[in-house]
């Protein structure tokens, strides 16, 4: 029964507050315990971690295995390859990989500085009543489907990319090569706009959460020795919920990475890496969104070891932000 | 009971919810097809016609042309549609018959201010050059000796649009091209995806009509209910005969005339005979016929008469639906030998089936 | 000669200059700075959405009505048609779906949170959730496709609890990572209290931290939601579509997005409004469920 030290043999007395990051050392200490709901909990919690690095492992066992044909015969040469001829059978990667990481990196720059502030700005800075009517309506531009973004891009978006943002650029910027080159609306540049609007909602409602959770308390004190508003964010709750943005961040870059339909309406295709922005391009994804319909032989293989190439992507990033939450973590001395 | 333990019974109680349905079965017949888009709206018109009249239910899903193949030789669905024919080899292999159900054509469109529908005439040598990148702008004298009446072709240059993903549309469009040049027999070729030499990539034919409304001295190819609905700029062709045709159901029907007098339908195997560039007056020389894959050996003899007795309705009395909807149906000539392969290699349980 | 460093008053300004307090109205003019940005961002993230929505509200508007929402499917040219299967073949699969992802989801971040943390098996289970968050939905579809569907190893047919399946997987790794990052927020004294009065580890967490991070969670819940509500590409490949009303989830299962998938790119303009009505009730029955969980599990005020 609960409520009483004495019905729960084992439990020992809680240490000090600080957490060194493993743990306060009573986690294992509680482990111990023979109570019968903690061991059923515990088990259905590693089952859930089980399933997750299961599924993860089953789909990299079915690229490996479907991509085996393609690996074997274009072999390392298919990563920096440009050739794309599907009648003589010839494939190559890069302009793909290229169109990917650039979208990606288009839609990051945009998304992430912009998703943070206005997190703050629902937490912080806007009356309830506002907050969370923007908020809900972040969370509903992720509920739009991503082939509307595709179609709402292509016949909307594209236009006013056209007419206005394009022309913009290349007047200002337009000595860079990547503002220069004809125009057309479709290309890298729209691609990485879409995304970065696709990937707002998850960054900014995570994000927002996050700031949420920062402990009263501890703001409070900031406020109370005077601190601003922004100075209360810059040094107590961004690094307090350090770990939950760079959270959201990556579900934002999972997102952007592996976004087919909305992508592939609006970059055009196109087998050649350009420098310029404006110019058509492919990503992995949209690759895979308008070929894998009428892939047979070996470019079904070929498209399969793009998936391959995709998740070997994700793992250099997730490898990257690893470390990068190390250095952090180290150098907070958290 | 608090909150924690309530949600499993709330988690078990909505799932017996999703499950109960599957647990009852009715038995009205379920026939599944999926493959080329190029048909869907007129199979999906039939299936619905055919649905209030005879009760079973025909589904048809548009999921592209080697889908549907790769579905039906699995024998996940019942019956797969193909823009592009398999060969005779193939067909052999899987234990496939194959024949064709309706007809349609695909349209060069432009875009280019003060040119209107049906006035721009194009021969079938400036349009694999325009593709193959060697003629770069729209004043060109290859273009301008072809049309004299009209006043200026300006001086900018052509964006050729095709298609970002592979299609049976751009088979058929390839196809038409290599028959017409031998240059680009030689440098690009025949495929559903081809190594274009010029360019800018749409997808589907939505894709491409967004970029040729969009692009200042675009042209584009798009199937013809595509070019009708949506009342693009569509381009006079020369046909083999050297005379421009616009194009239309009739222009279709005439490809289609000239290849039952060319070909025996009957013994191509597969029952595929090209449709491109066909002589006769009329003629529109980029048109193809759609094809049905099913397989010899049916499992169900019931489903399988009901999906014969589906074809043959389609045939017979399927005309008028699909001319509605800008298709070609299959003339009359054809039905008997189709129907003779059916009742000749199509078994269940050794016996031919009842339709 | 070795150098030397003299302390005189040259050598100390610099150091005092890095030292000096700012004086008050240059923070407050960078606070202000600040909120003026993150108000203008939060004005650009309006204007997108608002030019989204506007454009599936006025385009789907227009399909929207009672045969829409009661009719089956038709053919370009006959007019009646509807998306009542759709949306019945919606709900089952998000619903299945979400029956299998969001325990499983909520289990591993448990674990991740609050039993694994920092070892390194727990670091491995978030790698792979990561991986599974950036997998293209095409990829899963086919994954789900050569297990559940395509002989021999599925079960020859295409069905809805493959699609559901499909979305689950989909659902799972966003639901355990936003779960985990919410739950590691809640500072460790709730945790010790809890303990500390003799609560049982699974009813802590269930009680206490769940309640406690609960707006995160739902956040989580609430994007895996609508993300799957709108995918595609994996039921191309598992419950592809049906023209006809659900009877079993055991075949072809219809649903809204490959109904968009379908109908929005053809060419006749019955069938594209179609497509956009569809957008817009994915978008209101998410909209819908929004307000719902975020209702039922508002906090009291106290």
């Amino acid at each position: 029964m609960a409520g009483y030290p004495e019905a729960h043999p084992g439990l020992p007395t809680p240490t000090p507050l600080a957490d060194d990051g493993r743990g306060t050392g009573w986690t294992s200490n509680v482990a111990r315990s023979r109570n019968t709901g903690d061991l059923i909990f515990q088990s259905l919690t590693g089952l859930g971690a089980v399933v997750v690095v299961a599924v993860v492992g089953a789909i990299l066992l079915l690229l490996l295995w479907k991509s085996m044909p393609s690996i074997q015969r274009f072999g390392l040469g298919f990563i920096t390859s440009s050739d794309w001829d599907p009648l003589h059978e010839r494939f190559g990667a890069w302009p793909s990989i290229y169109g990917t990481l650039v979208t990606t990196a288009i839609a990051m720059l945009l998304a992430v500085p912009l998703s943070l502030v206005t997190a703050l700005f629902l937490v912080d800075l806007s009356p309830p009543w506002l907050s969370r009517i923007v908020g809900t309506g972040l969370e509903l531009l992720a509920a739009v489907p991503s082939i509307i973004y595709g179609m709402w891009g292509m016949t909307v978006f594209a236009s006013f990319m056209q007419r206005w943002i394009e022309p913009g650029l290349a007047g200002t910027l337009g000595f860079l090569p990547l503002f220069q080159g004809q125009m057309n609306g479709m290309g890298m540049l729209t691609a990485g706009l879409i995304l970065a609007l696709m990937i707002l909602p998850y960054i900014c409602a995570v994000s927002r959460d996050v700031f949420r959770m920062t402990p009263g308390v501890l703001k409070e004190s900031a406020y109370g020795m005077g601190a601003t508003t922004w100075e209360v964010t810059r040094d107590v709750t961004i690094p307090y919920g350090m770990r939950g943005i760079l959270g959201a961040v990556f579900l934002g870059l999972a997102r952007a990475i592996g976004e087919t339909m909305a992508v592939t309406f609006v970059i055009g295709d196109n087998r050649h890496v350009a420098a310029s922005l404006f110019a058509s391009g492919n990503t992995i994804s949209s690759t895979l969104a308008n070929q894998f319909n009428e892939a047979t032989g070996i470019k079904y293989s070929v498209l399969v070891e793009l998936g391959l190439v995709l998740f070997l992507i994700t793992v250099a990033f997730e490898i990257f932000a690893h470390l990068w939450l190390r250095r952090l973590r180290n150098a907070g001395g958290r | 009971m608090n909150s924690a333990l309530r949600a499993p019974w709330a988690l078990i109680v909505c799932a017996a919810a999703v499950v109960a349905p599957s647990c009852s079965k009715s038995d009205t017949l379920t026939i599944n097809g999926s493959g080329a888009s190029f048909p869907y709206p007129i199979y999906s018109k039939w299936a619905y016609t055919f649905q209030q009249l005879d009760g079973t239910r025909i589904n048809y899903q548009s999921t592209g042309s080697s889908v549907g193949v790769t579905q039906v030789k699995q024998k996940t669905i019942n019956f797969g549609a193909s823009d592009v024919p398999l060969s005779e080899q193939e067909l052999d292999e899987a234990g496939l018959v194959q024949f064709p159900l309706v007809i349609g054509g695909i349209v060069p469109v432009v875009h280019i201010a003060g040119v209107e529908p049906g006035t721009l005439k194009l021969s079938a040598d400036v349009l694999a050059k325009i593709y193959l990148g060697e003629i770069k702008t729209w004043n060109d004298s290859a273009i301008t000796a072809l049309n004299p009446d009209l006043k200026q072709l300006p001086d900018i240059s052509i964006a050729p649009i095709r298609r970002s993903d592979g299609s049976g549309t751009t088979w058929i469009f390839t196809n038409y091209l290599a028959v017409v040049s031998s240059d680009w027999k030689d440098k690009v070729g025949v495929g559903k995806e081809v190594s274009w030499p010029a360019g800018v990539g749409g997808k589907g034919n939505e894709g491409v009509a967004a970029n040729v409304a969009q692009i200042e001295g675009s042209i584009g190819y798009v199937e013809y209910a595509y070019a009708v609905q949506n009342k693009m700029t569509y381009v006079l062709l020369q046909n083999r005969k050297g005379r421009f045709v616009a194009p239309s159901l009739e222009s279709f029907a005439a490809a289609e005339a000239a290849a039952e007098k060319t070909s025996d339908w009957a013994s191509a195997p597969g029952f595929y005979v090209s449709l491109v560039d066909q002589p006769g007056d009329e003629t529109w020389p980029i048109t193809g016929a759609t094809f049905i894959l099913i397989h010899k050996e049916q499992a169900d003899a019931a489903l399988a008469g009901k999906m014969l007795k589906f074809f043959d309705w389609c045939y017979r009395h399927g005309a008028d639906a699909a001319r509605g909807l800008h298709y070609v149906p299959i003339p009359a000539g054809i039905y008997g030998p189709v129907e003779a392969t059916w009742d000749k290699e199509v078994r269940a349980g050794g016996k031919p089936i009842e339709r | 000669m070795a150098a030397t460093v003299t302390i005189s008053p040259q050598t100390l300004r610099p150091l005092a200059e890095t030292m000096r307090p700012r004086s008050m109205a240059w923070r407050r003019g960078v606070d202000l700075l600040v909120r003026v940005i993150a108000s203008l961002s939060a004005c650009v993230g309006l204007i997108a959405l608002t030019w989204i929505l506007l454009t599936v509200c006025i385009r789907g508007g227009a399909a929207i009505s009672w045969t829409f929402l009661t009719q089956l499917p038709t053919p370009p040219g006959v007019s009646g048609g509807g998306v009542s299967n759709a949306i019945v073949g919606t709900c089952l699969m998000t619903l299945l779906a979400g029956l299998a992802g969001i325990p499983l989801g909520l289990l591993a971040g448990v674990y991740l949170a609050e039993y694994g943390k920092n070892s390194a098996v727990a670091s491995a289970v978030r790698f792979a959730a990561n991986i599974l968050m950036g997998t293209p939905s095409i990829l899963i579809g086919v994954f789900i496709n050569v297990l559940l569907v395509s002989p021999p190893i599925g079960l020859g047919h295409y069905s809805g609890y493959a699609g559901a399946a499909a979305l689950a997987i989909i659902v799972l790794p966003v639901v355990a990572r936003t779960s985990e990052d919410m739950l590691r927020l809640v500072p460790d004294t709730l945790r010790e209290s809890a303990l500390a009065l003799g609560c049982p580890r699974w009813r802590m967490t269930l009680d206490i931290i769940f309640r406690a991070a609960r707006g995160g969670l739902l956040t989580g819940v609430i994007l895996a939601i609508a993300r799957v509500s709108g995918e595609t590409a994996p039921l191309l490949f598992t419950a592809l579509n049906s023209e006809y009303s659900v009877r079993s989830l055991d075949e072809q299962t219809a649903n809204l997005t490959v109904f968009i998938a379908n109908k929005g790119p053809s060419p006749y303009a019955d069938w594209q409004q179609m497509a956009w009505g569809a957008s817009l009730l994915i978008t209101l029955g998410v909209l819908s469920l929004i307000l719902i969980a975020r209702f039922t599990l508002r906090e009291r005020k106290s």
